[in-house]
């Protein structure tokens, strides 16, 4: 547990007047706020940080505790001193402050720092749920997939906060989707509607097909002989193997389209987009003398 | 009617500790959707995420409801730029996976 700076975290100094503290206070907030950065985690923690700093620093006696015993709570006397000076002070606070509505909701605010909870006691402050919740909280979480999952509906069964939450995933999400499951966050309050739960999808991709939505791209290797001859040739789709039948003189790198070998369309497992196949020529190696002398024989013939 | 989707305005204002005015001036500038069932007015249980942010930037940041209606279109436009860019991002593994 490390001292913790608040002047600095608000960025004025330690003879800032109670109001330089709220101006601050209030433009950081402006920036920070959770409800103006959705998804930014650094914004988050940045505003725990300057809502800390401010419960201590625009309370007088709070901040008059925090200048006197702040940087040496190490020193077990002078900070039980403090701690039982806050004990009283809790009482009398709490009573002052009784019925005030002010919402913090919204983000997760139940941690103020380790710090602050030895200084100024636990249970306090805007983490004591001034806020009046109707609404239950959202919950937030993550699924990692592979590409392989997310070519059919996937059902899976998630456990969150002791639940078990049976979800299907639709085939073809994408890489970042989110899917909201409604009423599956946190309670409501008094008969408030439950939060609803939101899962980021993250797909991983250890195959060898390239993903562009509903279309996958891949490199076939096709032998010199068959490039210029043409031929059949048997190639892997993402969901088995098909035959195909190459045409003579085939060029390196020509683009062949398998319709609807591709990936399924979200929310319309029957549609499928195409596979692009991309031929990459495998010149042979380590000629025998009779393979390069007939190479020379067909150069001469060009 | 008891429809479990809606909420009557006058349970929310209680909670909430807003005024009925206060909602009916965020349906006035378009902030919140109200639906009116044998005169009684309701706010459908997905608009409540709508009403708690719009609540918490007014008391939190002291932001007045034009202010808001300011800062939900541009989170909508940001939230349609955020959705490109992961498109985008998807699109470039195409190429960054050789």
């Amino acid at each position: 547990m490390a001292f913790i700076d608040y002047y600095k975290i608000l960025g004025v100094n330690k003879t800032a007047s109670e109001s330089d503290i709220k101006k601050t206070y209030r433009k950081l907030a402006r920036k920070y706020h959770p409800d103006l950065n959705p998804d930014d985690k650094e914004a988050e923690r940045k505003f725990k940080e300057i809502n800390e700093a401010n419960e201590v620093l625009s309370n007088p006696e709070n901040r008059k505790k925090y200048d006197k015993y702040g940087k040496d709570w190490e020193h077990g006397e002078a900070f039980e001193k403090a701690k039982a000076e806050q004990a009283q002070y809790e009482k009398r606070y709490q009573s002052q402050n009784y019925g005030k509505s002010e919402s913090r909701g919204g983000y997760s605010d139940q941690d103020f720092s380790d710090y602050f909870e030895a200084m100024f006691g636990g249970g306090r402050g805007y983490s004591g749920q001034q806020t009046r919740m109707f609404k239950g909280q959202d919950f937030h979480a993550e699924l990692h997939l592979d590409l392989e999952d997310v070519f059919v509906s996937q059902k899976q069964v998630l456990t969150v906060n002791g639940n078990k939450i049976r979800l299907t995933i639709p085939a073809g999400i994408e890489n970042g989707q989110i899917i909201k499951i409604k009423g599956q966050g946190g309670p409501g309050v008094n008969g408030g509607p439950n939060g609803d739960l939101y899962i980021k999808i993250f797909i991983e991709n250890h195959t060898g097909f390239r993903r562009d939505g509903i279309h996958l791209h891949t490199t076939v290797d096709l032998d010199l002989y068959t490039a210029i001859l043409g031929g059949e040739i048997t190639v892997d789709t993402f969901d088995g193997k098909v035959k195909l039948k190459v045409g003579p003189e085939t060029a390196n790198g020509t683009k062949v389209k398998l319709k609807g070998k591709g990936f399924p369309r979200y929310k319309k497992d029957h549609e499928y987009g195409d596979l692009f196949i991309t031929y990459q020529i495998i010149i042979p190696e380590n000629l025998t003398n009779r393979e390069k002398a007939l190479f020379e024989e067909l150069q001469k013939m060009r | 009617m008891a429809r479990q989707d809606l909420i009557l305005i006058e349970t929310i204002c209680l909670h909430y500790k807003i005024e009925i005015s206060f909602v009916d001036a965020l349906h006035g500038i378009g902030l919140i959707e109200i639906e009116t069932y044998e005169n009684n007015k309701f706010i459908h249980q997905d608009k409540i995420s709508d009403l708690e942010k719009v609540i918490r930037l007014h008391r939190d940041l002291n932001v007045n409801l034009e202010g808001i209606d300011v800062v939900f279109n541009l989170l909508r436009k940001e939230m349609a730029l955020r959705e490109e860019v992961n498109n985008l991002r998807n699109r470039l593994r195409l190429y960054e996976g050789g």
